[in-house]
């Protein structure tokens, strides 16, 4: 009864903090724009593929195959958790073993990946400590970020060793009886603790110990995660099913500045009657969060900053100030920022904004909107769309795009293109144009 | 000596008031219309045209500016009037379908023009080069560029942005040569170093210039001719040869040029 009572309280006290959390997290969705979805069934199939069977992740294999080898492990051991749940609430034992050979698969699973996903973080951290991996560092990794990564991932590490503790455990508890299948705790069971020499008192200890541990380590890393850049966690199987179906070269489109162009091109138009009431016009583009739609937040959210859009983009690579993972760990970090005060109140001003005092024009005009960030992100983040809408900004209301680009704007304006050329003068590239007579 | 012929560019205007509606529309583009090394692509591209008596037109003066560089560079503004022109001119024509040697064209007209009732099928000259080459109206004999070794440097807008990779491969393949992948190939291809406006402006501060980084893997694969199959690749490639001193060594030619080449135009 007693564990019944200290798990319910724990359990409360966790969805308690963890629903606060959330809904705060939650309540900014509010402050932006609209993002159209549909096509359900494309979506689907899309996140069947990039989320559940890590395509793109295992763009780089070895490490994608550690990271594919950790979710798909998650995926089995989420079920063992949620009986953890069941057993601590109803003080029963083992609740879901009615299950079968099907309980017997999922366990024998469970115990096999907790032991691969162990060492999967061992190689994480190897790898964060003394691997040297560029894309680990940058100017937007702070030493908070390597932190998070770090304690995330021992956190991920003791929930394993706590999982298999609990296995190892729990068979010796129960050597004629127990039930489901664990390969790797059995093999543990007969390397060290064959010679039975542990008292039945020690054993029962040790087996709570290890099962509060696990569940208790879940219960806090639930609580971290909103907090830390392994919120993906949550994040990127909803990210991937709202992600866009557009090929990535499409820009999406301003309909209020096709509203203005198609007023501005018609003739009746100038002589109508102006609008009784003009509803008021909206920003152009993006300055600050409020400006930017719910995908653009969602991305931020899900962004894990594992930085392989960074180490892909040609504009960071030949050492501009550019770094597509900063762009939305900017956007994340000033809607922590802008979000409280303006939901309490729309007209909200720090007398800051995500451009200029995040971002600043240097990194938006390096980028050539190749698409190789986008491309690589494992949770499809796009990032070419949120620098296109800051830089629509910077032109249409504050008219201060770099000098060359203005004379462009002229020209084509002027001229019907880039260059200072007369219309009259496209054809010039067929004047005396000849051929062999094959 | 082969005899020349003269190569009338038929003018979709004049074409419509002789009754005559044709079946596709050729969208030069400004770098076309206007690039220097670029018009040489235009022009080598016609001929495989004329040559293959396909039924085209231009648009000739009444063709301007997509408005891609303008949408990438922020201004929506003008993108969305050059778009809307140049929807109302080709629907006026009862335009269907579009071939561009542009990318950036292609991905535009493409993707972005359906928003303002612009809806054609838009084919990249890579593409109509590959169809041509599978129907077997392109047969390749000749062997000039047997001893070459070619590399192929992916546009972005026709590479990631629109998912193609293997047209421009297939046409490369019909090509007796010796074909050679750069390190950063297909999707993981890195830009030239001219989208998104860069083209037209001097590049940020920074410690090198994206398109000498890819002249390098390109030079680095042995190749002698760096294939493109956009204008602004083009530049940049042909800039990073000369940047690195390596013109009497490597050639850039665009896709459609060793075409017209290899079938003698």
């Amino acid at each position: 009864m007693t564990k019944q009572i200290v798990f319910a309280i724990a359990l409360l006290i966790t969805l308690g903090i963890f629903g606060w959390t959330m809904s705060r997290v939650f309540s900014y969705f509010k402050l932006t724009k609209p993002f159209p979805v549909g096509d359900w069934g494309k979506r689907i199939i899309l996140m069947l593929k990039v989320a559940f069977f890590q395509t793109k992740i295992f763009r780089l294999p070895f490490i994608g195959l550690l990271h594919a080898l950790v979710f798909w492990g998650f995926l089995v051991i989420l079920f063992g958790s949620v009986e953890m749940i069941i057993d601590g609430l109803f003080e029963t034992e083992r609740s879901l073993s009615f299950l079968g050979w099907c309980y017997d698969f999922i366990m024998a699973f469970g115990d096999i990946f907790a032991l691969v996903i162990a060492i999967a973080i061992i190689v994480f951290i190897a790898r964060r400590l003394f691997g040297h991996i560029k894309r680990f560092s940058g100017i937007e990794m702070k030493h908070i970020s390597h932190y998070d990564a770090n304690i995330a991932l021992t956190i991920i590490f003791l929930l394993m060793i706590s999982l298999l503790g609990m296995n190892t455990f729990y068979i010796l508890q129960e050597p004629e009886t127990y039930k489901g299948v664990f390969p790797v705790s059995s093999y543990i069971v007969q390397l060290f603790f064959m010679t039975g020499n542990l008292s039945p008192h020690t054993i029962h200890f040790w087996y709570e110990f290890s099962w509060w541990t696990h569940i208790l380590l879940i219960f806090l890393f639930a609580n971290i995660l909103p907090y830390s850049k392994h919120f993906h966690v949550f994040m990127s199987i909803p990210n991937v099913l709202l992600s866009r179906l557009e090929p990535l070269g499409y820009l999406f489109n301003m309909p209020e500045i096709t509203k203005e162009v198609k007023l501005m091109m018609d003739p009746n138009a100038a002589f109508a009657e102006p609008a009784a009431e003009e509803e008021e016009v909206g920003r152009f583009g993006v300055k600050d969060v409020e400006d930017i739609t719910w995908k653009n937040y969602l991305d931020s959210l899900t962004c894990t900053e594992c930085g392989r859009c960074t180490s892909v983009c040609p504009a960071n690579l030949t050492g501009k100030l550019l770094s597509p993972r900063k762009i939305i760990m900017d956007v994340r970090a000033r809607m922590k920022e802008k979000g409280p005060g303006l939901t309490k109140d729309k007209k909200f001003d720090d007398g800051k904004a995500l451009l200029m005092n995040y971002i600043t024009p240097e990194e938006l005009w390096a980028c050539t909107t190749c698409n190789a960030c986008a491309q690589e992100c494992p949770v499809n983040i796009n990032h070419p769309s949120i620098i296109v809408d800051l830089r629509r900004y910077i032109v249409m209301e504050e008219s201060v795009a770099p000098g060359e680009l203005n004379t462009i704007f002229t020209n084509i304006e002027n001229n019907g293109a880039p260059w200072q050329f007369s219309p009259e003068d496209r054809m010039l590239w067929a004047e005396g144009l000849e051929m062999n007579e094959v | 000596m082969t005899e020349k012929v003269k190569i009338q560019v038929p003018i979709i205007a004049d074409e419509f008031a002789k009754g005559h509606k044709p079946e596709y529309l050729f969208w030069v583009g400004s770098a076309g219309a206007f690039d220097d090394r670029y018009k040489k692509v235009t022009r080598e591209f016609v001929k495989i045209l004329t040559y293959l008596k396909i039924d085209y037109a231009v648009l000739g003066v009444e063709e301007a500016d997509s408005g891609d560089v303008a949408r990438r560079a922020g201004n929506e503004m003008l993108f969305q009037m050059q778009a809307m022109m140049n929807i109302e001119v080709m629907n006026g024509y009862e335009v269907k379908k579009i071939i561009t040697c542009d990318p950036h064209d292609f991905n535009t007209l493409l993707n972005e023009y359906p928003n303002f009732d612009g809806n054609f099928e838009v084919i990249h000259h890579s593409q109509f080069l590959q169809k041509l080459i599978h129907e077997k109206k392109i047969r390749i004999k000749s062997d000039i560029f047997k001893e070459n070794k070619i590399t192929f440097h992916d546009p972005c807008y026709l590479g990631r942005a629109n998912d193609e990779y293997k047209a421009p491969r297939d046409v490369l393949n019909a090509i007796p040569s010796v074909k050679v992948e750069m390190e950063r190939h297909k999707s993981r291809a890195l830009c030239c170093g001219a989208g998104g406006g860069q083209m037209f402006k001097e590049a940020e501060k920074g410690d090198k210039e994206i398109f000498i980084e890819r002249t390098e893997e390109a030079i680095a694969t042995g190749a002698d001719i760096i294939c493109t199959a956009c204008p602004f690749c083009m530049t940049m490639m042909t800039d990073g040869i000369k940047y690195k001193n390596q013109e009497e060594r490597m050639k850039n030619y665009d896709i459609a040029e060793l075409v017209s080449m290899s079938l003698g135009l």
